[in-house]
């Protein structure tokens, strides 16, 4: 199945994707995604911790409180130390491949200074092929010497895989997908017609430490059902073996989670979920349960408990420096999206 | 001793975040006991016994959820891999599950290079008589549970899931038996213990209680080689002092001793160095509630055989029952 393409959703994901907002220092997305968002809802605020929390009346006499998550950070570096040959050595923010790191191409500070990741020459490497520890790693962005690199990069400086989104054949591709993907559809989201119920926008933070900014904004929210919108993995190139689960698939539609690391989806939630995408004849798929962690997980145990649900579009090479994701796969996604919150009532969250 | 009701209690599909049957054969025990009963978000079920007054709110808790698996993938000739629902769970060659939909499967372990270690859950597989992926009866996403019959052995009762039906079958006991206490009770079978202390954790928060109680089974240390623990199995229900998540509230630990001094039944003090209760999750919402929990001494804990001692079921109803009328 194929659609026409939803060009401004695909530009929105441009540019987010080309932001660059590690976890803790989501500054530049926020401030991009305001304009987007803020003449299409009735208000919008920031919290103290940097949630951008949009509200969007309902049209339901007696409306359903609904939030909805995507988070706004990704993962990435921070600078925690100099080397006396002017390089940086770095934390991850986040978890990251350490294996495909040396030689990433590196974006540095809000100027966005290039670095490199400084790579042992092959010549010199004695067949040691392990993977250097992020630890052992540094940074190099042309420094002379300890001062140049303080001054260029100090303590704390944020840094990010330096990657501009280009489409490769039918494929979108970019850094940062994860989850920028999930906000691109909230905004699309809330751009659209009001809805029944009473739409939480929320564009999180700090979510690639600890699905922090879901938390405290599903306590502020409290909202009768959650949804959190991600951009999930792919398990199926390279191909590990025959024969085994690749988490999902490219272009088979959005990925819905029975059950990942952080919590259960409501069989009802689940239920409702499924039915509301055959209804509208959207594709989609089962994620292999039991696989990473989602702010659904931190939206169900907020106050007296919040059913919540994650469903996520699925991308190729997510925490590298390249995402890769199908066009279909976003706008499915945002349509079941759509669609199942359009179809939510009282009885749908009812349990006896 | 209601052999029948524990038997239902423990054999009952309630794997963590699907506990409406358990819910159900739980709620028809509690409806007649209760004043009301209301059931949460995430599903947990509140049974209120309003005191004579003057009283405190006292949430006592046990979850209803138990261990168990889900499937995720099937493969070409039938076979499905799975992950498991809830911690600390190695299943056995030749262990059997019951999937939600009613199929039976037997789990086994792939052929391995280097059978000496430990297999890992992806050298698991589940026979669910198939043959191929599209005779299969098992989806992914279907959640399974352990199948362990209850056995009386003597004194001994062996089941699966007595973690923690068994603190289920306790409260409800207390329930039936509980007369005349100025205390507002609140029965809290609770969900999704097993993945997080979900369940209590919200549902602690909208009862708002002022003392809160878990009841669930603990390690024992009396067995061969096991980690030194003071608890012995048919010693008495154990007081828990600390665990892997909380340490137990002075004043609700020094109540349920005294109550237990004056039921004239035998305890155990309890530090569990690993592992925790609802009560850890129940004692730290809203601005925090004293928090204790009242163990049941098991042995195999997270196994399809959970063993447990008659005699510590009973003197743990029995020194409920006293606290709730003795304390202030």
């Amino acid at each position: 199945m194929s659609y026409t393409r939803n060009e401004t959703l695909i530009t929105t994901l441009q540019t987010l994707a080309d932001l660059t907002g590690i976890s803790g220092d989501e500054t530049k997305i926020r401030s991009a995604i305001k304009p987007l968002v803020e003449h299409h809802v009735d208000t919008l605020r920031i919290d103290a911790l940097g949630n951008l929390i949009t509200y969007k009346r309902g049209t339901a006499e007696k409306p359903l409180r609904v939030l909805v998550t995507a988070h706004m950070d990704e993962v990435g570096f921070m600078v925690v130390g100099h080397t006396g040959e002017g390089g940086l050595r770095v934390e991850a923010v986040g978890s990251i491949p350490e294996r495909l790191l040396p030689g990433s191409h590196v974006w540095v500070g809000k100027e966005h200074t290039p670095g490199v990741v400084g790579v042992q020459a092959i010549h010199r490497a004695h067949g040691n092929h392990q993977a250097a520890s992020v630890e052992d790693l540094i940074i190099d962005i042309g420094a002379k010497n300890k001062e140049e690199a303080q001054e260029a990069a100090p303590l704390g400086t944020s840094i990010t895989f330096a990657t501009r989104f280009r489409e490769m054949g039918a494929a979108l591709t970019g850094k940062a997908f994860d989850d920028r993907a999930g906000c691109a559809i909230l905004v699309a989201l809330l751009q659209g017609e009001r809805l029944p119920c009473d739409l939480y926008g929320v564009f999180t933070v700090q979510e690639e430490v600890g699905l922090r900014g879901a938390r405290v904004a599903a306590y502020a929210v409290e909202s009768d059902v959650g949804f959190a919108l991600e951009g999930t993995l792919i398990d199926d190139l390279p191909k590990r073996e025959k024969d085994v689960s690749p988490t999902t698939e490219l272009g088979k539609g959005p990925a819905i989670t029975v059950m990942d690391r952080s919590y259960t989806t409501p069989p009802r939630l689940l239920s409702h979920v499924l039915k509301s995408a055959e209804a509208e004849g959207i594709p989609y798929q089962i994620k292999q349960p039991g696989v990473s962690s989602t702010e659904a997980g931190s939206i169900h145990p907020a106050r007296g408990g919040v059913p919540a649900i994650t469903i996520a579009v699925p991308c190729r090479y997510i925490h590298s420096p390249r995402a890769l994701l199908h066009p279909d796969d976003l706008e499915n996604t945002l349509r079941l999206v759509r669609a199942a919150i359009a179809r939510l009532t009282p009885e749908t969250l009812a349990i006896a | 001793m209601n052999l029948e009701l524990l038997e239902k209690l423990t054999q009952t599909f309630g794997p963590s975040g699907y506990e409406d049957e358990i819910r159900a054969v739980i709620r028809a025990a509690v409806e007649p006991l209760a004043d009301e009963i209301h059931v949460d978000p995430l599903g947990s079920l509140v049974a209120l016994r309003k005191g004579t007054g003057g009283g405190k709110k006292i949430a006592l808790a046990a979850h209803m959820d138990e261990i168990g698996l889900m499937a995720t993938y099937v493969e070409e000739k039938g076979f499905v891999r799975f992950t498991v629902i809830g911690g600390g769970i190695r299943p056995g060659n030749g262990s059997r599950v019951r999937f939600a939909n009613g199929v039976t499967g037997v789990i086994y372990v792939e052929r391995r290079d280097d059978p000496s270690t430990q297999p890992e859950l992806q050298h698991l597989y589940i026979d669910v008589g198939a043959t191929s992926r599209a005779d299969c009866p098992v989806a992914v996403g279907e959640p399974g549970q352990f199948i362990g019959p209850l056995v009386r052995q003597g004194q001994r009762l062996v089941s699966k899931t007595m973690d923690d039906r068994v603190g289920c079958y306790v409260l409800i006991e207390v329930l039936g038996q509980l007369k005349d206490a100025p205390h507002d009770v609140y029965a809290i079978f609770s969900t999704q213990e097993e993945i997080g202390l979900v369940g209590a954790r919200t549902t602690a928060f909208r009862v708002d209680p002022d003392i809160a109680i878990s009841i669930d089974v603990t390690a024992t240390g009396d067995l061969p080689k096991a980690l030194p623990m003071a608890v012995e199995l048919g010693k008495g229900p154990a007081i828990k002092v600390k665990d892997g998540g909380m340490i137990a509230h002075a004043m609700v630990r020094d109540m349920l001793v005294e109550a237990a001094k004056q039921a004239g039944v035998p305890y155990q003090m309890e530090i569990l160095l690993g592992g925790t209760t609802d009560a850890a999750a129940m004692q730290l919402v809203r601005s925090g509630v004293p928090s204790g929990c009242l163990s049941i001494p098991c042995r195999f804990i997270h196994s399809p055989s959970e063993m447990v001692d008659e005699a510590d079921i009973h003197n743990a109803v029995k020194l409920l029952l006293t606290a709730l009328r003795t304390c202030e």
